[in-house]
């Protein structure tokens, strides 16, 4: 399977090309960069880890795309995704985020239901990931 | 223009013990129309486009107006002198000719906080609409915009989520909502409802939607809708690893109905609920503030509001209802698509769009917006895009109407040759694909067609999609599109 997280999910993976035009595109804007990486790609896992703190005062997307292979050395088997920050009164949150690199194999999620009554199911998300520790997965 | 009206902007209040005598005068003459008046920053402002009777003044006309919708009554009454009447007379200030519309005036009247209850729509639009539009002076009387002071707009919740926070809780960012309204809107059973959902939201689409009259029917009862939409939600979550949502319809015959069907949507899950504009003012702002209280997005779909919105005489303008809605606290708002199936001139629904998203709205006569408004950082809330709209149109829906909205492909989605995943796959790249080359700088709407060729490359439910709806436009005049003379210069 393939996660459709984040805004071009659908299209075929992004160059570092293409990544570099988004990357300069958030900057132009005044939006701070940041990349995020993790094991743990369920649906509702906010807090990847950072990889250093958002570029906040980077002008240049080159800067951002070296950190990008920096962060690829070390965590180029996981998820890695870039999040941009609009601090702008009235959004101060995120405005564009996308993911930058995926694992070879992604294994997906598995749906448990659990049976109540009056036909209610509930439902619990897993990645099969992380049926291994953090750190240890997708080796 | 007519001819027997002649406009006596000069007419003065009677003052003193006179103003008193029993017996019918003229509204201009008991203070409903103040030529010199200067709007205070807390007043409510309303600004009306009237078509007096043959022969009506049309000063006297938006006197009458500001009297019916505060203090007056037809004939004098004494009862007046037991209150501060002068500060709770509305009044009339300015009225223009309508520009290339003979017959017709923009009025404006000023309205003192103190006649409204706070944070209470019903109460707003009980004296605003409550009681002029069927007036016998007028032959019709539109209701074109509002302005709220800020000491007004912060009695309101606003939207109960707003843009923002939506997009957090959904964790998507950067690019418009994709939805699909379930097709047939009427007859599927539960279990063929879910299948809809489930192929639409596993094939890309972020949302899936009851239609405005999906309540509870011989064919689908809630609880069946409900309990089917869940197991598609989930199930479409757990293929794409992206979080989904259906809007469940709890529009029901009471509010206890109500409440309870909106219970049952949070124990199973869903995030989001849905109204219709039908249910009442009250009952929208009961939902809002369910909403808030549970964390619960709020759709509203603005069924019926055509009936009353579209004609440019009379009724209220759709950009009014947009603000009370604003404040009432919903957080998508169905508000035009511009090139789909149903009414909208491109700068109207700009300037619906505006009145949504923005936290200030500067005047703006080509936009249809007569006021500045400042809306003191209520929530924003999101408009969606729904009717007639396909894959081929993405370059325009994007210029037109931006990134933070919610685009609708319903039969764009269902209706696709090879099925609904392909349906909803062919809309995300081309939405995906469209948002990539604009960020990248490239004159998009120019070259639409070709993004959307090279991106069929790669997809071939989008290839189909651009093939089976190529030639499909609505390209109608609009029965509502603004007026203004550009060199007018208005304020306030």
């Amino acid at each position: 399977m393939r996660i459709t997280q984040g805004a071009f999910s659908f299209l075929p993976d992004l160059t570092d090309k293409q990544i570099q035009a988004q990357v300069q595109y958030c900057l132009d804007k005044g939006w701070a960069v940041n990349f995020e990486y993790t094991d743990d790609p369920h649906p509702r896992n906010v807090y990847w880890e950072m990889w250093g703190m958002p570029m906040f005062d980077l002008k240049d997307a080159k800067g951002a795309m070296m950190e990008l292979a920096e962060c690829r050395k070390q965590h180029g088997d996981v998820y890695i995704r870039l999040s941009a920050f609009d601090s702008s009164h009235g959004w101060e949150s995120v405005r564009l985020s996308f993911i930058v690199n995926r694992p070879a194999h992604e294994h997906g999620f598995k749906l448990a239901r659990s049976e109540k009554s009056g036909r209610r199911i509930g439902y619990t998300t897993t990645s099969y990931a992380t049926r291994e520790p953090e750190g240890q997965r997708y080796k | 223009m007519n001819e027997h009206a002649k406009m006596d902007t000069a007419a003065k209040a009677v003052t003193g013990k006179d103003r008193y005598k029993s017996g019918v005068m003229e509204y201009r003459r008991m203070g409903y129309w103040v030529a010199d008046y200067v709007p205070k920053d807390t007043d409510i402002i309303a600004m009306f486009r009237i078509t007096p009777q043959d022969g009506v003044d049309p000063v006297e006309a938006a006197a009458a107006v500001a009297g019916e919708s505060s203090t007056a009554t037809w004939t004098v009454v004494w009862t007046d002198r037991l209150t501060a009447s002068e500060k709770y007379r509305a009044k009339a200030y300015r009225v223009d000719p309508v520009p290339n519309a003979p017959g017709q005036y923009f009025a404006y009247i000023a309205y003192d906080l103190d006649l409204f209850e706070p944070g209470s729509i019903s109460n707003l639009t009980a004296s605003i609409i409550g009681n002029v539009f069927g007036f016998k002076p007028l032959k019709s009387l539109r209701l074109e915009d509002m302005r709220f002071p800020v000491a007004y707009v912060k009695t309101f919740q606003g939207p109960a989520t707003g843009i923002v926070v939506e997009r957090e809780r959904l964790d998507k960012f950067g690019r418009p909502l994709l939805g699909a309204t379930v097709k047939p809107k009427l007859g599927l059973s539960g279990r063929n409802y879910g299948r809809v959902v489930y192929e639409a939201l596993k094939g890309g689409l972020d949302f899936t939607k009851d239609d405005e009259n999906i309540n509870s029917q011989p064919f689908m009862h809630w609880r069946e809708r409900f309990l089917y939409c869940m197991e598609a939600v989930n199930r479409a979550q757990a293929a794409t690893g992206e979080i989904k949502g259906t809007y469940l319809n709890i529009t029901a015959a009471t509010m206890e109905d109500m409440y309870e069907r909106a219970e049952f949507a949070k124990e199973l899950g869903s995030t989001i609920v849905m109204i219709d504009l039908v249910i009442g003012y009250t009952a929208i702002q009961s939902m809002a503030k369910w909403a808030r209280r549970n964390d619960m997005i709020l759709h509203l779909h603005r069924a019926g509001h055509g009936s009353y919105t579209r004609q440019k005489t009379h009724g209220i303008s759709f950009r009014v209802i947009a603000k009370w809605m604003r404040l009432a606290g919903v957080d998508h708002i169905h508000a035009g698509t511009v090139v789909g199936k149903l009414e909208g001139d491109p700068n109207q629904t700009r300037g619906y769009y505006d009145i949504c998203r923005e936290d200030y709205n500067p005047l703006n006569l080509q936009h249809g917006i007569f006021f500045d408004q400042h809306w003191a950082s209520l929530n924003k809330l999101m408009p969606v895009a729904s009717g007639g709209i396909h894959a081929g149109q993405m370059h325009q829906l994007i210029h037109y109407l931006g990134e933070d909205c919610v685009l609708q492909f319903g039969g764009g989605t269902i209706g696709h040759p090879q099925g609904i995943q392909a349906g909803a796959t062919a809309n995300r790249v081309a939405l995906e694909a469209m948002i990539l080359a604009r960020n990248e700088g490239r004159d998009y709407l120019a070259e639409g067609p070709k993004i959307l060729a090279d991106a069929a490359k790669t997809c071939l439910p989008l290839r189909q999609a651009l093939d089976t709806w190529k030639d499909v436009t609505f390209d109608y005049a609009s029965t509502d599109a603004p007026d203004f003379v550009p060199s007018v210069s208005v304020s306030n």
